[in-house]
């Protein structure tokens, strides 16, 4: 046991300490679907676009102000905005045209997809391109180093979630967004301007998406192919985490990103990403509602 | 420049390449090398007679996709070169017209684009194509055609007769010999236990299998085997499985992934590393500068062609580098910032020339001389270095259907990288392992 | 009345499949082989609308089933030494398994749920490729032309990837796809399958056992899907695990929905249009992809039936 521990220690550390970041950015990018997803009661298949779209930004604004700290504290403001609106407009010039029907908005949102990829490849290129990070050291452990932003996003992560719990919770706009999850029939009945609160939602959703983007972004590069594997991500963390709950997003993210973690650290990272995708499924097939139902934040 | 100063300074270029060539001699068994009589760039009038219809290639691009980027450069190469060779009287005295088609960088696409490019289109060639997967895709409709198809891809697919007698790679060496070539200088420079790291799909497979056969040749010891998926965008957990007595890390990745592949590398290891014997391809499109690559520093590269001009300065290379717009750290002159895809582009140039002497040695006319232009092809020795084929002097393997070229280590300080070693091509040759003469036309 | 749709629809397909029949003298080269290639996949969307056009569950992960088809047909030529068409029925088999068990699975959920499920499903089916790559050959995949055999005809043989064998091969594929199609429709099968799609909850009240019924159009959908997976292999002779990708799945929805789920032309009508759209397309722009996802968000607005749903509705009332 014991020298299994000096053998794989460094390894099992690791593998946590990366799993726990995973689990933060994964957590991050699949909360903005959640709450569409649960709101709403649509899949966006673009979600993986705005998220992309987060990291395109960051790179401009990298590039027009050449200076990491600036260009990323520009990006945080511009970027979710500008995906918001883009957001907003996608809600009122197509989801609403088609009622939010289930199966149209998502042959509708794969036509967002296509659409954004193709702009932003014509725009920004084929390339992928790295933006700096704002802050940037290294962590030197006794067996390895590690990246000290991807610690820092960890923590930018957390404290997002948690201001997105806050405002759920605590503002009239969460609140009327709650209400509107459990009962879009009552909800209208007592008032709540639901087709506003959609288009909150559907903004808020791609805002977060978008913010992403930008937090992590300089731990990789931007490209125009970059959304679809958060996609899938994040179907898979909002299933086994259920509809619309930031408890089973982070729960779920958690799940995931320690079991990659180690199943990619000690076997395979194909296997971890197959048995992944055969867990959600599996999940979905046994227990529909997720592992944390369709309770409310 | 004067007329006659070009030539001169060509034909001492062609000795000093003869002779490297000559190093090689038993394979390339005495016959000539073609391509002398485009050594003159200038001899306009040698073909200007006709005025035929046009040659018409197909070029099938990789402008969408994962591919892009290289897409992008390829097609710059290939209008540059059909610039030139039009400027100097076509091939056998007729225009050349390249007629592009994107394939999204999807196998299933390419199909679809060689047979648009033969039966819509009614180009003379199709020609191209990079990705491995893609050129699997798209080779058997080539082949079922019968229109010949020349990629310009460095899979080791050709070479290894899993394709078929219309396919040809005539103008780039394929991965098996770069790597033959250049591990006899790694196991013998940088270290003898080598731990790889490589993509998860045929193009990494082939890196696991030579590098392990290389090992074993120069009394090296391949100490972990590491693959990693493509779509792949996080790479820390990998680097805990390369083993402590590891002295070299050889690593070759492709895709958007790589930059955070090399940058991780440098979080994990800090200043104590083993040394870094990495493909171009990790790199290629990517400033040498960018944020978070100083790591790299010291550290150590393959590359086919040298992306800055001062590691390989030949009248051919030079011309090449002017013709296609590439300045002399390998960005675009129009915009330092988008950097080109050096090391293979000059595939896309050579082989244009190696299709014009094809034609003009076979007396091409029409699609009905597609046997003898095959046959023709396929008698060939090699090519000359030059104008024609700035990356260097080739030898071809009728059999295979592949060329073997020089290749060059280059090691990166202040910023860019600097050629310290160039193999012969007697280094990466091998015994070929099929005989696509044998099948039917 | 049903009589008489029965009797015009038989006309209205006979004459399209007629007309596909004599295309095969006049077409020039090219979109000879085009229209060969279209029937193929138009096939693939026939079979998904079995799913999605007659019961109303719409799958993210078709392309597990073309691909296993494929696939299973592929590896069975290349190391069973399978004969051609010993091979097609391996695939049409394997993926019958396939799609059962599946669908016993991913059955237990509807809507959203389900297609999830199938993405995920798709998307394991893909990993799984790429995993045991040693077995089959991974991302770049292979060509099945050196293993296969040929094709004898009276006496006579011919290549698979003959013009006229290949076009008349996936002729004789869409008729039979859509003769199936035709009759199921017209069946008390495809009458309770309907439905479903249109009530779930009170079909059950009728006292049908909707899960058998679904769970056969599943199985059905998939095992067809392969069938054409198995075509596609045997004819085009590549086999890659671009097949089996996401996109791959998203395509017969758009072919479908493009041509009008639930009539039994409107997915060979969506391919056609689809293909010849990206390839008309692709040779002004490099954006096709832009058109595409133009086209899509305006079709899913304008005309969410489609275009043969759209006729069906306005003026060909008895289109089947």
């Amino acid at each position: 046991m014991i020298s299994w521990f000096n053998e794989n220690g460094p390894l099992l550390f690791l593998a946590l300490l990366d799993g726990t970041v995973t689990a933060f950015v994964l957590a991050l990018i699949a909360l903005g679907l959640s709450l569409v997803f649960g709101v709403m009661r649509i899949v966006n298949i673009a979600h993986g676009e705005f998220f992309m779209l987060g990291a395109v930004f960051s790179w401009f604004a990298f590039d027009l102000t050449n200076d990491p700290l600036w260009g990323f504290l520009l990006a945080l403001v511009v970027a979710p905005a500008l995906v918001g609106s883009i957001a907003i407009f996608s809600d009122r010039f197509i989801l609403r045209k088609v009622k939010y029907h289930p199966e149209s908005t998502i042959v509708a949102t794969i036509g967002v997809l296509y659409v954004i990829q193709s702009v932003t490849l014509m725009v920004f290129g084929p390339e992928a391109r790295a933006v700096e990070a704002p802050l940037y050291f290294r962590i030197q452990f006794p067996w390895f180093g590690y990246s000290g932003y991807k610690l820092i996003v960890a923590g930018m992560s957390a404290f997002c979630l948690l201001g997105v719990w806050v405002f759920m919770k605590r503002s009239k706009l969460g609140l009327y967004m709650r209400a509107t999850q459990q009962d879009f029939e009552i909800a209208k009945t007592y008032g709540v301007p639901t087709q506003k609160i959609y288009a909150s939602v559907f903004a808020l959703g791609g805002g977060l998406a978008a913010l992403a983007g930008v937090l992590i972004v300089p731990i990789r590069q931007a490209d125009h192919l970059m959304g679809l594997e958060p996609l899938l991500l994040s179907f898979i963390v909002v299933i086994i985490g259920g509809l619309g709950s930031i408890r089973g997003t982070i729960v779920a993210a958690f799940i995931i990103g320690i079991s990659d973690g180690i199943i990619s650290v000690f076997y395979e990272p194909t296997l971890a990403k197959m048995l992944a995708t055969l867990f959600v499924a599996m999940v979905l097939v046994l227990k529909p509602s997720g592992l944390y139902g369709e309770e409310v934040v | 420049m004067s007329h006659k100063e070009v030539k001169s300074e060509e034909q001492s270029e062609l000795n000093i390449t003869r002779r490297s060539v000559l190093g090689a001699g038993a394979v390339i068994a005495g016959t000539g090398i073609v391509g002398s009589q485009i050594i003159d760039p200038l001899a306009k009038t040698a073909y200007a007679a006709g005025s035929d219809a046009p040659i018409k290639i197909g070029f099938q691009a990789h402008r969408t996709g994962i591919g892009a980027l290289y897409g992008r450069w390829y097609e710059r190469t290939t209008n540059a070169a059909a610039k030139y060779i039009n400027s100097i009287g076509g091939i056998a005295g007729r225009p050349i017209e390249i007629i592009t088609e994107d394939d999204g960088t999807d196998p299933k696409r390419g199909a679809d684009v060689v047979e648009k490019l033969a039966t819509q289109h009614k180009v003379d060639f199709v020609f191209g194509t990079l990705f491995s997967h893609v050129v699997m895709g798209s080779a058997p409709r080539a082949g079922e055609l019968k229109i010949p198809y020349f990629v310009v891809s460095e899979g080791y697919h050709v070479a290894s007769g899993a394709l078929n007698r219309y396919t040809f790679q005539p103008c780039i060496t394929d991965v098996r010999a770069q790597i033959s070539a250049v591990s006899g200088w790694l196991f013998n420079n940088l270290g003898k236990n080598v731990t790889l790291i490589y993509p998860d799909y045929a193009f990494g497979y082939n890196h696991r299998d030579y590098a392990t056969a290389a090992a074993e040749k120069h009394g090296g010891k391949i100490v972990a085997k590491i693959a990693i998926p493509p779509t792949e965008s996080s790479f820390t957990r990998y680097f805990v499985k390369i083993p402590k007595n590891t002295d070299v890390i050889y690593h070759v990745m492709v895709g958007p992934g790589v930059l955070t592949f090399v940058r991780e590398l440098g979080e994990h290891f800090g200043p104590n590393h083993p040394q870094l014997f990495g493909f171009i391809d990790s790199l290629e499109g990517v400033n040498i500068s960018s944020p978070g690559l100083d790591f790299l520093d010291g550290s150590y590269f393959w590359e086919a062609m040298p992306r800055y001009a001062d590691g390989y300065d030949t009248v051919g290379s030079r011309f090449y580098r002017n013709a296609v717009g590439v300045n002399n750290s390998g960005a675009s002159r129009s915009d330092s910032k988008d950097v080109s895809a050096y090391s293979h582009m000059f595939g896309c140039w050579e082989t244009l020339f190696a299709i014009k002497e094809a034609v003009e040695q076979s007396g091409y006319r029409s699609k009905k001389d597609y046997s003898t232009l095959i046959e023709t092809v396929e008698g060939f020795t090699g090519f000359n270095e030059g104008i024609a084929h700035p990356q260097g002097a080739k030898v071809f393997s009728g059999k295979t259907h592949q060329c073997y070229g020089q290749q060059f280590v280059s090691k990166v300080g202040n910023g860019k990288l600097n050629v310290i070693h160039k193999t012969s091509i007697a280094d990466g040759m091998y015994e070929p392992e099929t005989d696509y003469t044998k099948q039917s036309l | 009345m049903r009589k008489k749709s029965l009797v015009y629809s038989l006309f209205f397909q006979v004459g399209i499949l007629l007309l596909l029949f004599v295309l095969q003298f006049i077409l020039p080269t090219y979109h000879h082989s085009s229209v060969s290639k279209i029937m193929v996949l138009a096939s693939y969307a026939v079979a998904y609308n079995f799913l999605l056009g007659y019961t109303g569950l719409m799958s993210l992960g078709h392309a597990m089933f073309f691909a296993s088809g494929m696939y299973a047909a592929g590896l069975g030529i290349y190391y069973l030494e399978l004969s051609a068409l010993g091979g097609l029925l391996f695939g049409a088999g394997f993926t019958l398994v396939i799609s059962l068990i599946f669908g016993l699975f991913a059955l237990r959920t509807s809507g959203v749920s389900f297609l999830i499920v199938t993405l995920m499903f798709g998307q394991t089916f893909y990993l799984s490729i790429l995993y045991f790559n040693e077995f089959t050959f991974g991302q770049d995949g292979f060509s099945l032309a050196k293993y296969l055999g040929k094709l004898v005809i009276f006496n006579r043989e011919y290549l698979y990837s003959n013009p006229d064998i290949r076009y008349n091969f996936a002729f004789i594929l869409l008729t039979a796809y859509l003769l199936i199609s035709t009759f199921i429709m017209f069946s008390p099968v495809g009458r309770i399958l309907i439905a479903i799609r249109e009530n779930e909850s009170r079909t059950e009240l009728l006292g049908y056992n909707v899960f058998y019924y679904k769970l056969f159009a599943l199985v059905l959908s998939g095992t067809f899907s392969g069938i054409a997976g198995a075509t596609h292999a045997l004819l085009f002779t590549y086999i890659g695990s671009t097949f089996a990708e996401i996109h791959h799945s998203i395509s017969p929805i758009l072919w479908t929905l493009l041509g009008g789920a639930g009539t039994v032309i409107g997915p060979f009508i969506g391919t056609g249009i689809m293909f010849y759209l990206v390839d008309f397309i692709s040779g002004i722009t490099s954006n096709y992809q832009l058109v595409v996802g133009v086209v899509l968000i305006l079709m899913i607005i304008w005309f969410p039936m489609g275009i043969m749903g759209t006729l069906r509705q306005k003026w060909m009332k008895w289109l089947p």
